[in-house]
């Protein structure tokens, strides 16, 4: 079922077959620098996965693990001192898509890749109603302003905004946070892109809110048929929505595979301690929270070998040799020299 | 002994560092390279002003009158004859000591305001602040020549001026500041031991509060010295026959068809003195308190 | 928004009441005798003795504030010492001449202003950034009136293309905007550094914003957002600036009244000086006072057309 892949390597022939669709995004070994005063810092380093069409993919890791350059890579918004080093983003059928040009790459957001982003509060400009921001959106298609309007009414509806009409008049702060992250998925969704990027969407809402808002973005993502990137740092929201997942650590992906596999059996011991530490999953009532021990390595010097191995309760001199990814089942792939050892 | 020899240097150094450090940093800047080569010419030419002037800048010299920049005049002579380069270094005298002196004054007096109205009670701080915004309502052009009209134009006049202009600008950060500090830990901790209200401000927020206030006014500077030139040039200043750079601009003003070099002379002296405070001051702000940009 | 606006032209009409509480202290403080000064050296301790009970100068104190305030409140602002017309319409006749130039430098001071602060945002750090941020300081440290009378010295006296003196043919719209350039020119170009500054520095802010993201990652054309979705935001503290900055170009329109013999408020004041005319100078200090009071209540109710979210809070 899934055509997730390892990085380059050993896993390149396990690479779709001609049968299967291209997928929704591929990533191909993308890595992405930033220069600092302190010296260069790699951001990403050997990202590599795929989603496909008409699916969900999640990304976890903690604040820091590259989730935004990635998403920011993707969308060719990279800051002025960042840069793709390495590797390609190819969308469906497209080349890669950082060898294009900003003109080439701004045609393709808003278009085939749509993104909500994880502050509700901040993502609509505050001196502009909601019906001018969602009317500018549509400024590619030729269809007259009172059958723009009609279409972010149609949408407004769709995402459950009760009194659309008049709301369209309204201005960002005359809206609650979860009726704004409704809006911002609206819009999003509005022009029926391949692909949709899901910034920690539901980070800044409370629980219940949380819920609606990840089952009406399951329901939206059904009927539009457009592939998701999920990012959150919140396991049971990943578990719920997605279909596939991606963990990331420190720039690079450490393991992926289908929700079900990664959860039944975590195969690399950041995964692992990752559930270990989700309060959802503690069976017992424990005084403090466990976390994992350690900071995250500096991303100007990165370690020889595993990126893991200074927080790592496994760790042995192996380790600081260059790794290699190990299929623990079809398409399940952990990037650590101990897999067996850890689910053993 | 031989421990002494070996803290006092390091003492030294430690002491002259901030200093060094802060230049080194100006110097780096081309605007603040610039601003303080500016800053030292003027003041140099105020302060050398007896030995650099070759003549009297007051002495009237009828068959010299209006005569153009030579060897002799290098920036030439005004209608009576007065040699206007002399002129000029004087006038950077007055200048200076007009704005310093009166910058200090505002600065005392809105240090006073201010922390009267932050630290005092409720009502003062209210009948204050509706006074601060009062006075700043006034074009101060406006209420120079009311002063001017009243008192008589003088160099007092134009001090009145300048303190009645920048007194309530800093009175208010004071005020804010007073404020914010009033119920700081160490401030709280002062009071519970006993210590009066003039201990506590001089000794427990002022120190905390003057820096910033210091920069601004310093940025200030050459405001007044456009004020202390422009009231001169429109005669409501200082008095002729005191050299003042906006006394030459009037005295050229009145023949500037046919003797520009005059207003020229005038002119070109408050434009390096302002520009060089200015780049001196932006500076000064963004080596010390980069806070304060973009007020 | 009602309310908000009364409660603000309240607050504004406390600052003038207490403005005038100022101008009278000064009055009254400063040494020099209003009645003396208005009759001159030659005048006799009769005669002043005289004009000083004609002028209520020997009532009480607080008898002498209230007539001041509340016939200021009326209106009357007293009699012209030399020709005996009412102060406020001379005082009205003469500022037309001033707010036109006012005006015409803050139209243009705005026009250069905004798009020289979006560039140097737009290229931040760059050449023409450093350049530009250089020009606006220059620009803000030298006074108009130096600016106006060398501009004078070159425009006018050297190359001889614009008009030195005067306001222009009346009727004659042509001749009278010539006659506005140099004028607004002096006034103005301070100004296009502080706007320029202003709108860098609130620019830079808000593209660092999420919502300016969210528009780029609808793939907005970058143009579209820096004038449409940033500009609209960054412009907000220039409105306020301004409502300040009208206060200092009344003050830098006296010098360019001075300096090209221009009709005006500042002329007005500068002759009344020399001929001690001195009702005449505080009914026109009030007068501007007031309408600097005024432009700043306004500078402030036209934010709140601007911004939805200032206008919220006024309810």
């Amino acid at each position: 079922m899934s055509s997730i892949r390892g990085s380059r390597g050993a896993e390149m022939t396990m690479t779709t077959d001609q049968n299967t669709p291209a997928p929704a995004l591929d990533i191909d070994a993308l890595s992405v620098s930033f220069a600092t005063d302190g010296g260069t810092l790699h951001a990403l380093k050997d990202v590599s996965f795929s989603v496909p069409k008409g699916r969900i993919t999640g990304i976890v890791g903690e604040s820091g693990c590259g989730k935004s350059t990635l998403i920011n890579a993707i969308l060719g918004l990279l800051a002025d001192n960042g840069e793709v080093t390495g590797g390609a983003i190819r969308l469906g059928e497209s080349a890669d898509i950082t060898k294009l040009t900003p003109r080439q790459m701004r045609d393709l957001r808003g278009l085939q890749i749509s993104t909500v982003f994880q502050d509700p509060m901040g993502a609509l400009n505050p001196v502009l109603s909601v019906g001018k921001q969602m009317r500018d959106i549509q400024y590619r298609s030729n269809l007259s302003k009172r059958e723009k309007d009609a279409r972010s009414v149609e949408m407004l509806r769709q995402v459950r905004i009760p009194d659309p009409e008049k709301r369209l008049t309204q201005y960002p702060h005359e809206f609650s946070g979860g009726m704004k992250q409704r809006v911002a998925i609206a819009m999003a969704l509005m022009m029926r892109p391949q692909l949709l990027i899901a910034d920690e969407p539901t980070t800044a809402l409370d629980a219940t809110l949380e819920v609606a808002t990840i089952e009406l973005l399951k329901e939206l993502q059904q009927e539009i048929g457009c592939a998701v990137l999920f990012i959150s740092h919140h396991l049971g929201v990943i578990a719920e929505l997605c279909d596939d997942m991606i963990v990331m650590y420190a720039g690079e992906v450490v393991e992926q595979g289908s929700v079900r596999q990664i959860f039944r059996n975590p195969s690399h011991p950041y995964t692992r301690a990752l559930l270990d530490c989700d309060p959802a999953r503690l069976h017992e009532r424990v005084k403090h929270l466990p976390t994992i021990p350690g900071t995250l390595p500096d991303l100007r010097n990165r370690p020889k070998g595993c990126v893991f191995q200074a927080r790592c309760a496994l760790a042995k001199p192996e380790c600081g040799q260059p790794v290699t990814s190990v299929e623990v089942t079809p398409g399940h792939i952990a990037r650590c020299i101990r897999t067996n050892e850890v689910t053993a | 002994m031989s421990e002494q020899a070996s803290i006092k240097p390091a003492a030294l150094r430690a002491r002259s560092f901030p200093g060094l450090a802060a230049l080194r940093k100006i110097l780096r800047e081309p605007m603040g390279f610039f601003g303080l080569a500016l800053v030292v010419l003027i003041l140099a030419s105020a302060i050398f002003a007896d030995l650099l002037a070759m003549y009297d800048p007051t002495k009237i010299a009828p068959q010299n009158r209006f005569q153009g920049p030579s060897l002799t005049h290098l920036l030439g002579t005004d209608h009576l004859g007065r040699d206007l380069l002399s002129r000029v270094l004087y006038g950077a005298r007055i200048a200076l000591l007009v704005a310093l002196g009166s910058t200090a004054l505002s600065l005392m007096l809105g240090i006073v305001l201010g922390l009267m109205a932050g630290y005092g009670p409720r009502w003062l701080d209210a009948f204050l602040l509706l006074v601060f915004d009062a006075m700043k309502s006034f074009p101060t052009i406006m209420l120079a020549l009311t002063i001017v009209t009243l008192a008589g134009p003088s160099m007092v006049s134009v001090v009145m001026v300048v303190v009645m202009v920048s007194v309530p600008g800093y009175a208010r950060i004071i005020r804010t500041q007073t404020i914010a500090m009033k119920t700081a830990e160490h401030v709280t901790a002062a009071r519970s031991m006993g210590a009066g209200t003039i201990r506590i401000l001089r000794v427990h927020i002022l120190p905390n509060i003057i820096g910033p206030i210091v920069i601004l006014a310093s940025m200030d500077v050459p405001v007044v010295i456009g004020i202390e030139a422009g009231l001169s040039f429109l005669g409501l200043g200082v008095r002729p026959p005191t050299p003042s750079w906006g006394t030459i601009l009037n005295d050229g003003f009145a023949n500037i068809r046919d003797s520009s070099w005059i207003v020229i002379a005038g002119g070109l002296p408050i434009i390096l003195t302002t520009l060089g405070f200015t780049f001196l001051g932006e500076t000064l702000r963004d080596v010390f308190d980069p806070r304060l940009k973009g007020r | 928004m009602f309310a908000y606006a009364m409660r603000r032209l309240g607050l504004g009409a406390t600052i003038i009441l207490v403005a005038m509480m100022i101008l009278f202290s000064m009055i009254y403080l400063i040494p020099g005798d209003p009645a003396s000064v208005a009759l001159g050296p030659r005048a006799t301790p009769e005669m002043i003795a005289e004009l000083r009970s004609r002028m209520g100068l020997d009532d009480p104190v607080l008898v002498q504030f209230w007539n001041f305030v509340s016939s200021a409140v009326q209106g009357n602002l007293g009699v012209e010492a030399l020709s005996g017309r009412p102060v406020l319409t001379v005082v009205m006749e003469q500022l037309p001449f001033t707010l036109a130039m006012v005006l015409c430098s803050i139209t243009w001071a705005v026009l250069l202003g905004i798009p020289l602060g979006c560039i140097a945002a737009v290229k931040r750090g760059g050449f023409v950034d450093r350049v530009i941020g250089v020009l606006s300081v220059a620009v803000i440290a030298v006074p108009s009136f130096v600016v106006a009378i060398y501009a004078l010295l070159l425009f006018a006296v050297h190359l001889k293309w614009l008009p030195a003196i005067g306001a222009g043919e009346s009727g004659n719209l042509k001749s009278q905007l010539m006659a506005l350039i140099l004028p607004s020119l002096a006034v103005g170009l301070g100004w296009i550094g502080y706007i320029a500054r202003l709108v860098r520095a609130s620019m830079l802010e808000t593209l660092e914003a999420g919502h300016i993201r969210t528009a780029r990652a609808f793939g907005l054309p970058e143009r579209w957002i820096i004038y449409n979705y940033a500009l609209r935001i960054a412009i907000l503290p220039t409105v306020t600036l301004l409502g300040v900055g009208i206060g200092h170009m009344l003050s830098s329109s006296v010098f360019a009244e001075i300096v090209f013999a221009r009709p005006g408020i500042g002329k007005l004041v500068y002759e009344a000086i020399s001929t001690r005319n001195y009702p005449l100078v505080t009914g026109a200090v009030l007068v501007t006072t007031a309408f600097f009071v005024l432009v700043n209540v306004l500078a402030d109710l036209v934010i709140g057309l601007l911004d939805p979210r200032v206008r919220a809070s006024f309810n």
